[in-house]
């Protein structure tokens, strides 16, 4: 099968996932993108959003809240900071991660105010897709 | 010449500090374990972490526009020392070794005329250097309350020590750590994270793939320099995790075996000294059957 990636995400505890994929829709810092095999190869940071994988055995879907993606070729890595699989994440998790954004933006020094306020946003964002993501399934 | 009772509370005594030693290399045993498997997690990430903070730093380090975090401040006067070790004792030469490496490289830097600033992580690490150098230290990391440490925890550190570089506190920071090697050998290492070090391992000819980077490669650098070290700091975590268990696994075993050898030769001693009071009764009875 010549339609098929190697996708791994890992976090620095552990690693995650490591599939076959069809395709991966990573949440870029610049905007969403699709990797598929055979992509030119890209290195792209992360924005807070969620990380669809299409393979084989279906789709999967990963939250992940920042990091990089490595693309080559044959190959994704994600490596995120900290990353979930959709079902886990709950309610409690998001908010604090919310609070503590919230608290960051709050408290950044001047120039680092459009960061914090975008990774806020971002972070809401992503709240939404994935109640959405989770009443809809 | 102790007496028999004497003796007795000494068997027993030992015996139960035997069991108390072998209990804990049990525990650390298994401790040593679950360190080794967290290690072991960790390692992906960290390895596809250096590879391309290398490649980028190859491609960005040598330009004008580098980030401080990989060119440094250009100079070396202050030193920020970040010594880890553990929260608990009883375990062998772990915690000694660590700070002797840290002192010897500390009293280089003061002969060198360099301002040295420390901070410990894990209390162990402190008590030992506060004798010396109790004036230069300034913050502690306190670990007590953590019980398996989590990269939350060595984004902390990198926190505290990414403000005091971006407040312009420091030029070098240096971490040491004990690098685990097997249960009875633990490496002390120093790794210097900022200016930011990549081992380049024959990267020049192999890996030649053109990325695009989105955005540009200095923004990834920027955004990834910080992680980096967090990252490099997770790794020292747990590596010094690792080898506390290991350290303490073997020094335990040590103190099971001298609390057993203890035990044959007091048991000895004991037998022998019951055996010489019965001696001595014996004759007493038959010197006195003798006497009428």
């Amino acid at each position: 099968m010549a339609d098929l990636m190697q996708f791994d995400l890992v976090s620095p505890e552990r690693r995650l996932a490591s599939l076959k994929a069809n395709s991966v829709q990573i949440p870029g810092a610049d905007g969403d993108l699709t990797a598929m095999p055979d992509h030119a190869p890209m290195i792209t940071t992360l924005r807070p959003g969620v990380l669809r994988v299409n393979g084989p055995d279906g789709t999967s879907a990963y939250f992940v809240t920042g990091g990089f993606a490595d693309v080559s070729g044959p190959t994704a890595t994600i490596l995120a900071e900290r990353a979930m699989p959709v079902a886990e994440v709950t309610s409690e998790i998001m908010d604090e991660l919310i609070k503590d954004a919230e608290a960051k933006r709050s408290g950044a020094a001047d120039n680092a105010v459009d960061t914090a306020a975008k990774f806020l946003a971002d972070l809401i964002a992503a709240r939404d897709e994935i109640k959405i993501g989770t009443t809809a399934s | 010449m102790p007496n028999l009772k004497d003796l007795k509370n000494r068997i027993a005594s030992v015996k139960s500090t035997r069991k108390i030693t072998k209990a804990m290399q049990m525990v650390a045993a298994a401790k040593l374990r679950r360190a080794q498997d967290a290690a072991e997690a960790a390692r992906p990430y960290a390895e596809r972490m250096a590879s391309v903070m290398g490649g980028l730093a190859a491609s960005v380090g040598s330009s004008e526009g580098a980030p401080r975090l990989l060119a440094g401040t250009g100079s070396d006067k202050v030193q920020l020392v970040v010594v880890m070790t553990s929260e608990r004792g009883l375990c062998g030469g772990f915690n000694s070794t660590i700070v002797r490496l840290a002192r010897m490289r500390i009293n280089t830097m003061l002969a060198n005329g360099k301002t040295v600033k420390i901070i410990t992580v894990g209390k162990k690490g402190r008590e030992q250097l506060r004798r010396d150098y109790a004036n230069l230290m300034i913050q502690h990391v306190d670990l007590t309350e953590v019980k398996r440490v989590g990269y939350a925890n060595a984004a902390d550190i990198a926190a505290t020590v990414l403000s005091r570089f971006a407040a312009d506190e420091f030029d070098v920071a240096t971490i040491f750590y004990n690098r685990f090697q097997s249960v009875i050998s633990q490496v002390p290492t120093a790794q210097q994270i900022i200016p930011a070090v990549f081992e380049t391992e024959g990267d020049a000819g192999g890996d030649a793939t053109l990325y695009d980077y989105e955005p540009s490669e200095e923004a990834i650098l920027e955004d990834l320099l910080p992680r980096g070290i967090a990252t490099q700091v997770f790794t020292a975590l747990l590596e010094n995790a690792a080898s506390e268990q290991g350290a303490r696994m073997s020094a335990m075993d040590n103190a099971t075996r001298n609390a057993g050898e203890m035990i044959d030769k007091l048991t000895i001693k004991y037998n022998r000294s019951r055996q010489a009071v019965i001696t001595n009764e014996l004759i007493e009875i038959i010197s006195g059957a003798e006497a009428l």
